[in-house]
């Protein structure tokens, strides 16, 4: 660590940075449906699943050599692209988190690395194919495949229990939710914090400090779980509303239902080699739960806002990254005026989310997370479209040189 | 490009054949406990624990799995 450069520094706090935005933004894969039928607290459901994903930092035995898995060449890759790609995906994150939608974090941080790269060394260093079979056929087939395993466990598991009465079995299903909540924590803590920890320890070689192909040292896996588990014990209410209570009404069967089938997609996908994303499978797995009970239904308004911020993600983290990256590429003082152009407008998307704050205390409220045609419904719609832009440019002051960023940003 | 699709179709079956089998195994144990007044009470109960422990083997394979 003795030449540690302002420009390393950077990097590794915006890595640590965006691991807190992405346990913030996936507490509601693991907690979302346990929250919302009860079966925790909201603090404990967060603590607990907090406590998983800090554990799971350390679990893991196999160090995420590679951070993109193939999707750009990262031979040679400079320290500014690594820092772009972040930016890109931290303002994505924060954006979704914003207007309540649950989106990958892992594709925002591929979708940025994309963009970065593309802007840096041009279309030879994306790996075009590996796009289709790494995000587009994975983001495709995970609501599917979790969708219709819960749609089927729910049907099977009401049936089973048809002449039983709520009351007997409630205790039951919340023990299971709570373990299958867990399973979900822990195998977020193993996949995402390793990437932070990859993105790191990929800095840290390509700035001289670490020699190639080694291993990340105690103090990164140290911060990056930390910050993970940050992340999620602050929890990202209003992505947990949406999931919890926003697509479809959860009762605590189909909570089980849901949450089982969301465990089991992560683990199966994982290590039969066809990786799926989490945030994906776990909505699909909720929405199939909701259309497996009799008289359940779907809100599909806003399963449909959540399907086009999942499009989005890629492209709008990879455009903001690559007016990053333009930026860094300007001269010595790009990265600097970056961090700086990151800090507003992460500060203007905390200021607007204080306007209707959403967290531990309402986050299951039924009159506030809404049907559709109710108030909510109506901000969560403004908000991926005219109410962001909105909100994004009268709050940020505009500070020289950002009107450029804010608009692309708003413009997405 | 090539996409897997026999990696995508076995993480289809494994999902769907799990989720189902563990989500049945739970709930059976769940009803079992649930109404002890139908049949014989002890062994109601033995069967539902069986169920119990065979949902605790697939999240102790789980976290195997995830540890490994």
């Amino acid at each position: 660590m003795e030449h540690l450069t302002l420009l390393l520094a950077i990097v590794i706090v915006t890595a640590l940075v965006f691991d807190f935005t992405n346990g913030f933004h996936d507490t509601a894969n693991a907690m979302a449906t346990t929250i919302s039928t009860g079966a925790l607290r909201p603090r404990t459901a967060v603590a607990m699943s907090a406590v998983l994903n800090l554990v799971g930092a350390f679990l893991s035995v196999e160090v995420a050599r590679t951070i993109s898995g193939g999707l750009i060449n990262e031979n040679g890759i400079r320290t500014e692209v690594i820092f772009a790609a972040l930016v890109g995906a931290i303002l994505w994150n924060l954006l979704t988190w914003l207007v309540g939608l649950p989106s990958s974090s892992s594709h925002a941080l591929f979708g940025g690395l994309i963009g970065a790269t593309l802007m840096s060394v041009g279309t030879s260093g994306v790996n075009g194919g590996v796009v289709v079979t790494k995000v587009l056929i994975p983001a495709l087939a995970a609501p599917v495949v979790a969708g219709l395993a819960a749609l089927l466990a729910t049907r099977l598991t009401y049936r089973i229990g048809r002449r039983t009465d709520d009351g007997a079995t409630a205790k039951g299903y919340r023990a299971g939710q709570i373990a299958s909540a867990g399973l979900v924590s822990l195998a977020h803590g193993t996949n995402d914090a390793q990437k932070t920890m990859g993105v790191i320890t990929l800095a840290l070689v390509t700035g001289g400090v670490l020699a190639p192909g080694s291993n990340p040292p105690l103090w990164v896996i140290v911060s990056a779980g930390t910050a993970i588990a940050l992340g999620t014990y602050l929890g990202g209410w209003r992505i947990i509303r949406t999931m919890g209570t926003g697509l479809t009404d959860l009762r605590p069967q189909q909570g089980f239902a849901a949450q089982t089938s969301a465990a089991t997609v992560i683990l199966a996908s994982s290590h039969l080699g066809f990786s799926l994303s989490t945030t994906q499978s776990c909505s699909g797995a909720v929405m199939g739960a909701g259309l497996g009970r009799e008289g359940g239904a779907v809100r599909w308004s806003t399963a449909t806002r959540m399907f086009i911020a999942w499009g989005l993600t890629l492209p709008a983290a990879g455009l903001i990254a690559a007016c990053a990256e333009f930026l860094t590429g300007q001269g010595g003082w790009g990265v600097p005026v970056v961090a700086a152009l990151l800090l507003a407008c992460s500060g203007a998307i905390w200021l607007a989310s204080r306007r209707r704050p959403v967290d531990h205390t309402n986050v299951t409220d039924m009159d506030e997370a809404g049907f559709p045609g109710a108030e909510p419904a109506g901000v969560l719609a403004d908000g991926l479209t005219a109410g962001t832009a909105q909100d994004l440019s009268t709050t940020i002051p505009s500070p020289p040189g950002s009107s450029g960023e804010t608009a692309r940003t708003a413009a997405v | 490009m090539n996409i897997d699709w026999a990696a995508l179709g076995s993480v289809f079956g494994v999902s769907l054949v799990a989720t189902v089998a563990l989500v049945g195994l739970f709930t059976l144990g769940v009803v079992g406990l649930a109404k002890r007044e139908s049949g014989p009470a002890a062994l109601t109960r033995a069967g539902a624990y069986a169920c119990f422990a065979l949902c605790a083997a697939a999240v102790a394979y789980g976290i195997w799995l995830i540890v490994a």
